[in-house]
């Protein structure tokens, strides 16, 4: 067996940008190795990328007809409005120098789980998506905050039909069991006096408004306490919960840390470093300095997004830049691996792990790796040496992995093309999952 | 009906098997014995005594009344004019009811008592949206429906990490349904293409990276198992699929059905196949879609049941059809219908005792316009469970002591 004491130095930087990051290329980590984990570590925390200039504007489509003759095109109008959506987020992440921003907007949409299957409306999630990325990394009080009046999350829950005669839980069921504090942390009626503080929103061109009369304006009893909440102060009373600092740091460990839950021990000092300002970079800091971050058996199957925005920015090219067919071949190996942006399964979100790793799931990733990696330019990759052995160990440090097992070093050396040498790297165990 | 082929399949035993081997050599079983040589190597065959699950989800919400149609009362007349089937139209099934035209085949499966329905099947509370409506039923969860699907629940309670669990749970779907995903296991999909490597030094490169390694922690071993596991599934898989493509499918549901019915008489160990069929969301112009819609469906799934009663292993099958939720009893103004609640579920196999049973909705008690239900789907589940899979379902769909004893004993 391997030494399972701790992570080299080498490898906890490494480490830092799959988790804290989305990978990075063998120039920047090389740079990072040099300057050692404490300085890679403030430097994820601290850098923020320039907000994004290009975010698409897709004009708001409104349904025609079922049997309009117009409305099969209209119909296309709407997915490629979304293809255009989730290319620009994919190659975002792709190319920001400073990733942290961005993977933490991809975590919280997967935490605040919004599809546009039922939205239909990809506008929406866009603006959902500039709101993770703008306020997800600080607090998260302020992000639920402006997550319960979020226009795509209340049409993904229903809560613009919630009004005061006609009271609708789903988001206040959401917001406790998903959201902020945990499943069995609050009671049914907990649920009913919530929804209660979240009635009088309605949505109409592409946004919400609150109208009193709709608003259940009476006391209402959560958690013990009574009051006359609103959305705002029920999402202050739920975040300020010693639950919900639990229930946050334990839904980012597992994310980032390990898919064991901490101890009671680490949960305490998770939890000190989030803090009463519910602070997300106090939090991460947490994550990374925890002896658990370098422990060699923390390890955490790539989600598909990861592995394969990763994959693009380990060589250099954005999905965005393949031409029609071969995007649209990524975008299904995505699919079939099970992880579309804006297309959540449900809203708890994407599961880890097990489905990711099907017999089929390699089958998509060696396809997605192939339209990456073939033809084109990849931008960040060095000229391969010649010889087995040095192709084996440039492919290693092109992907950022730390060593290679005697078994993918004995499959790496079945191919002779660089391409097909990077393709088998990045479908292997050591790339698939983040050591 | 088809396929006569079926009565040809040897049914053998891994003994008859390895008997015939030992005297004659494979060869000699000849062309019908599908996939045998493959499979005989790789993960030994179903067990004569574990019964089949075979799971065939309509998307979309299937419309309940005009599938198992109250065609003599005047309520359903009067709520769907434009929609309504005449008496004369449907198929009788006894009790006021009777079968959409388009399920001719059924028909015949319910004459012979091979298929069962159970009527007003739904949960409480009911959901009108077709994804979270869907989710529910996937994951047997109405109120928090998000986590693991109920037959990945039962994947995560009895896979045992033996190379015979990449089979336990085959989908034709290329994309996975969260119906098959557990916390810790999850399904396969064996849809056309799906399991194809490239040729040439690439696809060996990468069939290589299976070898277990020394280095691998849990996580890269299980990556690296799946990996072998995709020559095991391909392996037990193609000769079965060639065999289903020849046999001209009418459309894709039979396609499938083909191919799970081929894979069941091979004996692949296979306890549960995810199979379906989608568009029944009829907003507008119901009749003609959902009729063609049935239709595909008869089509497909008749002849299915049929092939399956004749032999040993297509007889220890059950299969359950079913769609997220009905429809809303009146008619909308595109002669179409909206989503509503209660819908029947259809229940095939040689181990079931056909006939109608759950309990037929009223037309006239109503909650806002829609069916209520009397049944939970949950009890189905937790039969199923039971009777098919042979597991206690208390970490599966625990708390729901209902059973159908009289569908499936």
């Amino acid at each position: 067996m391997p030494d399972r004491g701790a992570l080299s130095e080498r490898a906890v930087v490494r480490r830092l940008h799959d988790r804290l990051g989305l990978g990075a290329t063998r120039q920047d980590l090389e740079q990072s190795i040099l300057e050692g984990p404490d300085v890679t570590l403030t430097k994820l925390l601290t850098i923020d990328e320039p907000a994004p200039t290009n975010v698409p504007d897709p004009p708001q489509i409104r349904d025609l007809p079922a049997d309009d003759p117009a409305r099969k095109a209209q119909d296309q109008q709407r997915s490629d409005q979304e293809r255009q959506a989730i290319l620009w987020w994919l190659d975002r992440m792709a190319t920001v120098k400073a990733p942290r921003a961005e993977k933490l907007t991809w975590f919280w949409h997967g935490h605040f789980a919004t599809s546009n299957e039922k939205v239909r409306d990809v506008g929406l999630m866009l603006t959902q998506n500039q709101t993770f990325r703008a306020q997800g990394q600080d607090s998260v009080a302020k992000l639920a905050q402006a997550m319960v009046v979020d226009p795509a999350l209340n049409i993904w829950l229903d809560n613009h039909t919630n009004r005061k005669f006609a009271p609708n839980e789903n988001l206040g069921r959401e917001l406790m069991e998903l959201f902020t504090l945990g499943v069995g942390e609050y009671s049914e009626s907990d649920v009913r006096q919530a929804a209660r503080a979240l009635t009088g929103w309605s949505y109409k061109d592409r946004a919400l408004t609150f109208k009193k009369a709709n608003f259940d304006d009476g006391p209402k009893t959560v958690l013990g306490s009574i009051a006359g909440l609103d959305s705002d102060s029920l999402v202050d009373l739920l975040t300020a919960r010693p639950d919900s600092a639990r229930f946050i740091a334990t839904r980012l460990w597992n994310r980032l840390v390990s898919s064991d839950s901490p101890s009671e021990a680490e949960l305490e000092q998770l939890t000190d470093a989030y803090g009463p300002g519910t602070s997300v970079r106090g939090l991460l800091r947490a994550l990374a300095t925890s002896a658990a971050f370098r422990d060699p058996t923390k390890t955490l199957v790539k989600q598909p997004v990861e592995w394969a925005v990763g994959l693009a920015r380990a060589v250099g090219r954005p999905v965005g830049t393949l031409d029609d067919k071969d995007r649209a071949t990524a975008l299904n190996q995505l699919k079939a691996l099970g992880q579309t942006p804006f297309r959540p399964p449900n809203v708890g979100g994407w599961p880890a792990g097990a489905p990711y790793i099907t017999p089929t799931a390699t089958v998509a990733r060696v396809r997605f790796a192939a339209v990456l990696l073939t033809g084109g330019t990849l931008g960040s990759v060095d000229d391969p040496p010649s010889g087995t052995n040095a192709r084996a160990e440039w492919a290693r440090a092109t992907l950022g992995v730390d060593a290679w097992s005697a078994r993918t070093r004995a499959a790496l050396s079945q191919v002779a093309d660089p391409r097909q040498l990077l393709i088998v790297a990045a479908v292997s165990p050591e790339y698939v999952v983040s050591g | 009906m088809r396929s006569p082929w079926s009565t040809t399949v040897p049914v053998l035993t891994r003994r008859r098997f390895l008997a015939a081997t030992a005297v004659t050599g494979a060869a000699a079983i000849g062309a019908t014995a599908i996939g045998w040589e493959e499979i005989a190597g790789s993960a030994g065959d179903l067990d004569p005594d574990a019964g089949v699950l075979v799971v065939v989800t309509l998307y979309g919400g299937n419309d309940g009344l005009n599938t198992v149609i109250p065609a003599g009362d005047d309520v359903y007349q009067r709520s769907r004019p434009e929609l309504a089937y005449r008496s004369d139209e449907v198929l009788d099934l006894g009790d006021g009811l009777g079968f959409n035209p388009a399920l001719r085949g059924l028909k015949g499966l319910y004459d012979d008592g091979s298929l069962a329905v159970v009527q007003g099947v739904g949960y409480p509370q009911p959901d009108h949206s077709h994804f979270r409506s869907m989710a529910i039923w996937q994951t047997a969860n109405p109120t928090s429906p998000n986590g693991a699907g109920w037959l990945g629940r039962w994947l995560d309670a009895t896979s045992d990490g033996s190379a015979a669990d990449p089979l336990r749970a085959l989908s034709t779907d290329p994309v996975l349904p969260p119906l098959l995903v557990g916390d810790r296991y999850a399904g396969s999909t064996i849809a056309a293409g799906a399991l194809e490597l490239p040729k040439g030094p690439l696809g060996n490169a990468v069939a290589a990276l299976a070898s277990p390694d020394l280095d691998d922690e849990d996580w890269r071993a299980r990556t690296a198992a799946s990996i072998g596991h995709l020559a095991t599934l391909r392996r037990t898989t193609t000769a079965a699929m060639q065999r289903a493509g020849k046999d001209n499918p009418t459309g894709d549901l039979d396609r499938q059905l083909q191919l799970i019915a081929a894979l069941i008489e091979a004996r692949v160990p296979t306890r549960v196949y995810s199979a379906s069929l989608g568009g029944f969301d009829t907003h507008a112009d119901e009749r003609r879609t959902q009729e063609r819609l049935l239709g595909q469906l008869d089509t497909a799934l008749a002849p299915f049941i049929t092939r399956l009663e004749a032999t040993d292993p297509g007889r220890q099958v059950v299969v359950m059809v079913h769609s997220e939720f009905g429809r809303r009893v009146k008619a909308n103004g595109s002669d179409g219908t909206d989503h509503g609640t209660a819908g029947p579920v259809l229940l095939a196999g040689t181990p079931v005792t056909g006939g109608l049973t759950g309990q037929t909705p009223s037309l006239t008690d109503l909650d806002g316009g829609d069916l209520r239900s009397h049944v939970d789907f949950r009890d189905l589940y937790a039969t199923l469970t039971e009777n098919v899979l042979g597991a206690a379902p208390d970490q599966i769909v625990g708390g729901h002591p209902g059973r159908f004893d009289n569908v499936l004993a």
